[in-house]
C-alpha cells in the first residue's frame, strides 16, 4: 500500500505526457518532444508549447484540485457525497467567474476572474457547511447543494443570455461542463498560483481531518482547533476550485469518484487519502480530456460529458449502498 | 459549437458562412424545391405590374432591394439590415422600419411582394404564402460569379430590370477591374470556436480570385467548418482573415486572442478582418475584393 502514491505519480505522468503527444495536429513523437524542448521547428513550437501545454498543465491542475477537494470535504463533513460539482460549490464558482467576464471586469483587470470564481466558491462552500450543519448530514447536504446548483445555474444563464455577445448564450454549456479547449498559457499564469495556494492549504488539514473521524469532541480534545480546520476548508476549496473553475469550466463528479476509489486502498485515511485524492483527480481528467480529443477530435467534447457518464452511475451505486446501511 | 451569431445568419442570409456541416444536406433538396417555386412563380411574375409594397426578410435581399427598388417601392427591411456586423448598408436601412421576418408582423405591413432567402424561417414563408401573399425566395449566392443571377433575380421581383442590368455591369466591370494575376499565397479564415469555411464558399470565392490558397479548403472543408488551431498554427498561412469579436465576452472569439494564434498573425504581418461586406452576394462583396487584393499584393 506504500506504493500507491508513487504509482498514482507515475500515471499522472505518462497520461501528462500522453496529453502532450495527442492532438488533431498528429504530429511525430520525435519532432514534437525536439519542439516542446529544443524549441525546433517555429510552427511546431507554438503547437507544443503554447496549445497543448497550456492545455495539458490545466488538466493535470484542475484534476488534482478537484480530487482534492472533494476528498477534503467527504472528510470534513463525514459524508461520500459531499463533492464540489454535486453541492454546487463550481456552479457557484462559475456563475462567479461568468459575471467577472460580462461585466467587464475580466478585461479590464484579468485577476478579476478567477477572484470572482473565488468568491462564488467560497459563498457556496460556506452556504453549504452552514446548510448541513456541524454533523454534516447527507440529505440536507444534498438538498442545499441541489438548491444551490440549480440558483447558480440559472443565474449564470440569465447573464449570458442578457449578453450582447450573441456567442455567449451559447456557452451555457461551456459554464456547466467544462472544456479545455484552447487554453492558453495567460490562463495558467492566471488560474495555477490559486489552485497551488489552494491546495497546499488543503493538503494540511490530513491531520485534522484524522483526528475528525474520531468525532469532533475526541478531536478537539486531541488539540484539533476546529473553527480554524473549517476556515482552511473553506479558503482552501474556494481558491483552488475557483480557479480551476474560472478557465476549465465545471467540471462534476470528479471529486466524488476519486476519492471513493482510492480510500480503500490508503486505508481510509484522510491524511493518506488527500495527496492520493489529487494525483487520482489529475490522472482522471488528463485521461477524460485526452479521451474528449480521441472521440472527437474537431468538436470540443465536453469533459463534464465524460466525467459524468462515469460518475453519474456510481452515484447512484453510492446511494444504493447508503440505502442499504440504513436500512 | 453552435453560435448564435452563425444561426442568426443562417435564419436570414448566405450559406457560405452556415457553421453547420450536417446541414449542407438539405441544400439540394432546397435547391430543388426553390428551381421548382422560381419555374411556378416566374411567368406570371413577367406580366404582373410592379408590386407597390415590397417587403425583404432577408439581410441579402434587403440591400440588394435598397439598391433596386424605385423610391417608395420598398416598405420594410430585416432587423438585420441595421447591424453594423451584418450590413453594409446600415445608413440607408435606418430609413426603412425593421421587422423580424415574423408572418404576422410581415402579413400586417399588406405587402404584395415579400423577398425572402431559401433558408429564411420556412415557417413564416409558408404562412405567408397561405395567406395569399407572394413570396420570392433568393438562393443563398457561394461565388462571385452568381452574384449577377442574384441581382438580377431581385430585379425581376422588383419589377426593376433596367436598374438591376445597370447594377450588374456596374459589378462586372468592378470585379474585372479587381483581377489579380499573382501565384497563391496562403490564406485561412478563422472565426469564433475556430470556424473557418472551406471549398464552396463565397469567401473561398474571394480568396481564390484575389491570389489566395484557402487553409480550409486545402485542409479538405467543403462549405462551413472548424479548423483545430493546432492544424491552423500548421498550415503557417501568410494572411490570416477574422472577424471583429462583438461587445461583451465569450469565450468562443476567446481564439481570435489566442497567443499562438496571435504569433501566427504577426508572422504574416497582415492580417485583415472579415466584416459585413463578405456576408452577402451584394455588389458590396467587392470591397472585400479589393480588400484582400491589397492584402495579396501587399505580399509581394
Amino acid at each position: 500500500m506504500k506504493l500507491i502514491l508513487p504509482l498514482l505519480a507515475l500515471l499522472v505522468a505518462l497520461l501528462f505526457a500522453a496529453s502532450l503527444l495527442i492532438g488533431p495536429a498528429g504530429l511525430g513523437l520525435g519532432e514534437s518532444l525536439r519542439a516542446l524542448f529544443r524549441g525546433e521547428g517555429e510552427a511546431m513550437v507554438l503547437v507544443m508549447r503554447e496549445i497543448r501545454l497550456p492545455r495539458a498543465i490545466l488538466g493535470l491542475m484542475a484534476g488534482a484540485v478537484l480530487g482534492l477537494s472533494g476528498a477534503a470535504m467527504q472528510g470534513y463533513l463525514r459524508n461520500p457525497l459531499a463533492e464540489p460539482g454535486l453541492i454546487g460549490v463550481s456552479s457557484s464558482a462559475a456563475l462567479g467567474a461568468v459575471l467577472a467576464l460580462q461585466t467587464g471586469l475580466a478585461a479590464t483587470l484579468p485577476l478579476a476572474l478567477p477572484l470572482a470564481a473565488l468568491a462564488g466558491a467560497g459563498a457556496s462552500v460556506l452556504l453549504v457547511l452552514v446548510m448541513a450543519g456541524p454533523r454534516g448530514g447527507a440529505l440536507a447536504l444534498i438538498l442545499a447543494g441541489i438548491a444551490l446548483s440549480a440558483l447558480s445555474g440559472a443565474v449564470t444563464s440569465l447573464v449570458l443570455n442578457l449578453s450582447p455577445n450573441p456567442f455567449a448564450a451559447m456557452e451555457i454549456v461551456h459554464w456547466m461542463m467544462g472544456s479545455l479547449a484552447d487554453r492558453s498559457m495567460s490562463h495558467v499564469w492566471l488560474a495555477v498560483p490559486f489552485m497551488v495556494a489552494g491546495m497546499a492549504a488543503l493538503l494540511t488539514l490530513g491531520r485534522g481531518l484524522d483526528a475528525l473521524t474520531l468525532g469532533e469532541d475526541a478531536a478537539q480534545s486531541m488539540g484539533v482547533n476546529l473553527p480554524r480546520l473549517r476556515l482552511v476548508l473553506i479558503l482552501g476549496t474556494a481558491a483552488s476550485v475557483g480557479a480551476a473553475v474560472a478557465v476549465a469550466g465545471a467540471v462534476g463528479f470528479v471529486g466524488l469518484v476519486v476519492p471513493h476509489l482510492l480510500r480503500p486502498l490508503v486505508g481510509a485515511r484522510p491524511s493518506r487519502l488527500l495527496p492520493a485524492a489529487a494525483l487520482g483527480g489529475a490522472a482522471m481528467l488528463l485521461a477524460a480530456d485526452i479521451a474528449t480529443r480521441l472521440i472527437a477530435p474537431d468538436r470540443d467534447l465536453k469533459l463534464g460529458v465524460l466525467t459524468a457518464l462515469v460518475g453519474a452511475p456510481f452515484f447512484l451505486h453510492l446511494i444504493w449502498r447508503m440505502r442499504r446501511v440504513e436500512a | 459549437m453552435v453560435n448564435k451569431a452563425a444561426y442568426r445568419r443562417d435564419r436570414h442570409t448566405s450559406a457560405a458562412r452556415r457553421p453547420y456541416a450536417r446541414q449542407t444536406w438539405a441544400i439540394p433538396a432546397l435547391f430543388a424545391i426553390n428551381a421548382a417555386f422560381a419555374a411556378l412563380c416566374t411567368t406570371p411574375a413577367a406580366a404582373d405590374p410592379a408590386p407597390a409594397r415590397v417587403v425583404s426578410i432577408n439581410l441579402c435581399t434587403d440591400q440588394l432591394a435598397m439598391l433596386l427598388a424605385a423610391p417608395g417601392q420598398l416598405v420594410s427591411v430585416s432587423d438585420l439590415a441595421t447591424d453594423i456586423r451584418s450590413s453594409s448598408m446600415v445608413d440607408q436601412a435606418a430609413a426603412y422600419p425593421a421587422n423580424h421576418g415574423g408572418a404576422e408582423e410581415v402579413f400586417l405591413l399588406h405587402p404584395d411582394l415579400v423577398l425572402a432567402g431559401t433558408y429564411t424561417t420556412l415557417g413564416s414563408v409558408d404562412m405567408l404564402r397561405r395567406l395569399g401573399v407572394r413570396v420570392v425566395q433568393v438562393p443563398p449566392v457561394n461565388a462571385l460569379d452568381q452574384v449577377p443571377e442574384q441581382i438580377i433575380a431581385v430585379g425581376q421581383a422588383l419589377g426593376r430590370e433596367d436598374a438591376a442590368r445597370k447594377l450588374v455591369a456596374e459589378f462586372q466591370a468592378g470585379l474585372a477591374a479587381l483581377a489579380v494575376d499573382l501565384p497563391p499565397a496562403t490564406a485561412a479564415l478563422y472565426f469564433p470556436n475556430g470556424y473557418t469555411t472551406g471549398k464552396g464558399t463565397l469567401a473561398d470565392d474571394v480568396l481564390t480570385r484575389t491570389g489566395f490558397a484557402n487553409v480550409g479548403a486545402t485542409a479538405g472543408l467543403t462549405g462551413g467548418g472548424t479548423l483545430p488551431l493546432e492544424r491552423l498554427v500548421l498550415a503557417e498561412p501568410q494572411v490570416v482573415v477574422t472577424s471583429t469579436p462583438y461587445p461583451g465576452a465569450s469565450r468562443a472569439e476567446e481564439i481570435l486572442s489566442h497567443p499562438a494564434l496571435a504569433e501566427i498573425r504577426k508572422k504574416a504581418g497582415i492580417s485583415a478582418a472579415s466584416d459585413a461586406d463578405w456576408v452577402c452576394g451584394t455588389p458590396y462583396i467587392l470591397r472585400a475584393v479589393a480588400g484582400m487584393r491589397q492584402a495579396r499584393e501587399a505580399l509581394k
